[in-house]
């Protein structure tokens, strides 16, 4: 099965400039933060889970002709048709057409800030030891994603060195699949510019990702 | 895009599933709670108090906590310290990661393809978009949040600044400074 997430922009050659923005409201339509707030609600009702959420934004097909929260429309309705939560018919309509599923959790207004300073941290304790090292030579997995992941497509097949271990986190490519949390080790993993981009990179330049377990051999 | 949300918030309120008073909330929480002034209190702090600067080194989490600062995108913080040869950057090449109890939800410029594209690749370039230029010998690490990390640049102390309190020294401290596409400022004349 081919996984086509839309989401790998790092490193793409492009000819665009980053346009600075001041510091004020992070919205910029009267939209904008509800949709992110009906998502982080919906996400609260506990149907999905954050890799599942993340893997729907980055498979939608025209990702990268919609601006940031229609990303996160997109996705969240996409998630309520694939549940049976809402059908397309109701949204465009705007008004119920039949009954509600149950869902496990609903989010009240006294339970939002304990909930938002609770968080929801991905450390777990580990089942077994770490297999790398600080300092340890490591090369990525150089095969296609099958699923949501988060080894980023320019970092795939490249050596870096272990710079620290994180514990063992939520493992999103399991997550994100429904097999579970299955908690591998994580490992901030350091690689040079000329590694990833070749040797006419510039020099002193290095780029740091938080890679787990699965995606690494020793090298 | 108005009438579509307004039709869907209507629809997940209907079937019971979104309460509109928790709506309200989520929205107040971001747009008035957390925000970038968070993390400047933190930078300030690390700026004046040594041992607060070390913890934050050794755990940010913990450290930032105790300034009343945690919880959702921020479970697990890291800090990054710049120094004269060093310069740390963030992004989230694959999506918008961003460390929201002490920066807020990231502006536009932070989940665009321009920055998540040329940050790993380019950052002087980048930089340059931002008015900053480092010296040639300066290294540059850029932090791509691929997992729950998240990343809170420490920026360095400008100089002049030896009589400033926390505050007038919190004031200095940017949100760019914070994700490393700035420099924290220099004190007005």
């Amino acid at each position: 099965m081919t996984y086509r997430s839309h989401a790998e922009l790092g490193g793409l050659p492009v000819d665009l400039a980053v346009v600075p923005e001041p510091e004020g409201d992070p919205f910029h339509a009267p939209w904008e933060p509800r949709a992110h707030a009906l998502t982080i609600a919906m996400g609260a009702t506990g149907v999905w889970n954050l890799d599942m959420l993340r893997s729907v934004r980055e498979t939608l097909p025209d990702y990268r002709q919609r601006s940031y929260y229609e990303i996160w429309y997109g996705a969240l309705v996409a998630l309520l048709e694939r549940h049976g939560l809402a059908t397309a018919d109701e949204l465009t309509a705007g008004a119920a057409q039949g009954p509600a599923r149950p869902v496990p959790r609903v989010l009240d207004a006294g339970q939002v800030w304990p909930m938002l300073r609770k968080g929801a941290p991905t450390l777990r304790p580990a089942s077994r030891s770490a297999r790398f090292a600080v300092g340890d030579r490591v090369r990525t997995s150089a095969v296609p994603a099958t699923g949501h992941t988060r080894l980023p497509a320019y970092a795939r097949g490249r050596v870096g060195i272990v710079e620290c271990l994180r514990g063992a986190h939520v493992y999103p490519d399991a997550h994100a699949a429904g097999l579970g949390e299955a908690p591998e080790w994580l490992y901030a993993v350091v690689f040079t510019a000329a590694e990833l981009w070749g040797e006419d990179a510039a020099a002193g330049q290095s780029v740091a990702i938080d890679l787990w377990e699965p995606y690494l051999e020793p090298a | 895009m108005e009438l579509r949300v307004r039709a869907l918030e209507t629809v997940l309120t209907q079937k019971g599933y979104v309460d509109p008073a928790a709506l309200d909330e989520l929205i107040d929480a971001y747009q008035t709670r957390v925000g970038p002034r968070n993390g400047a209190r933190v930078v300030a702090r690390a700026w004046v108090d040594a041992a607060f600067k070390d913890w934050l080194r050794r755990d940010a989490t913990a450290a930032v906590a105790s300034l009343g600062y945690q919880g959702r995108q921020g479970e697990h913080l890291v800090a990054v310290e710049n120094s004269p040869g060093r310069h740390n950057m963030v992004v989230c090449t694959l999506c918008s990661c961003y460390p929201w109890p002490v920066l807020g939800l990231p502006p536009v410029w932070y989940k665009s393809t321009a920055y998540r594209a040329r940050a790993v690749r380019d950052p002087r370039g980048v930089l340059a978009d931002f008015g900053v230029t480092l010296p040639e010998s300066t290294e540059i690490r850029v932090w791509d949040s691929t997992a729950e990390v998240r990343y809170l640049v420490i920026p360095e102390r400008p100089p002049g600044t030896e009589g400033l309190d926390e505050e007038a020294l919190a004031a200095l401290v940017t949100r760019d400074s914070m994700i490393g596409t700035g420099l924290a400022g220099t004190p007005a004349p």
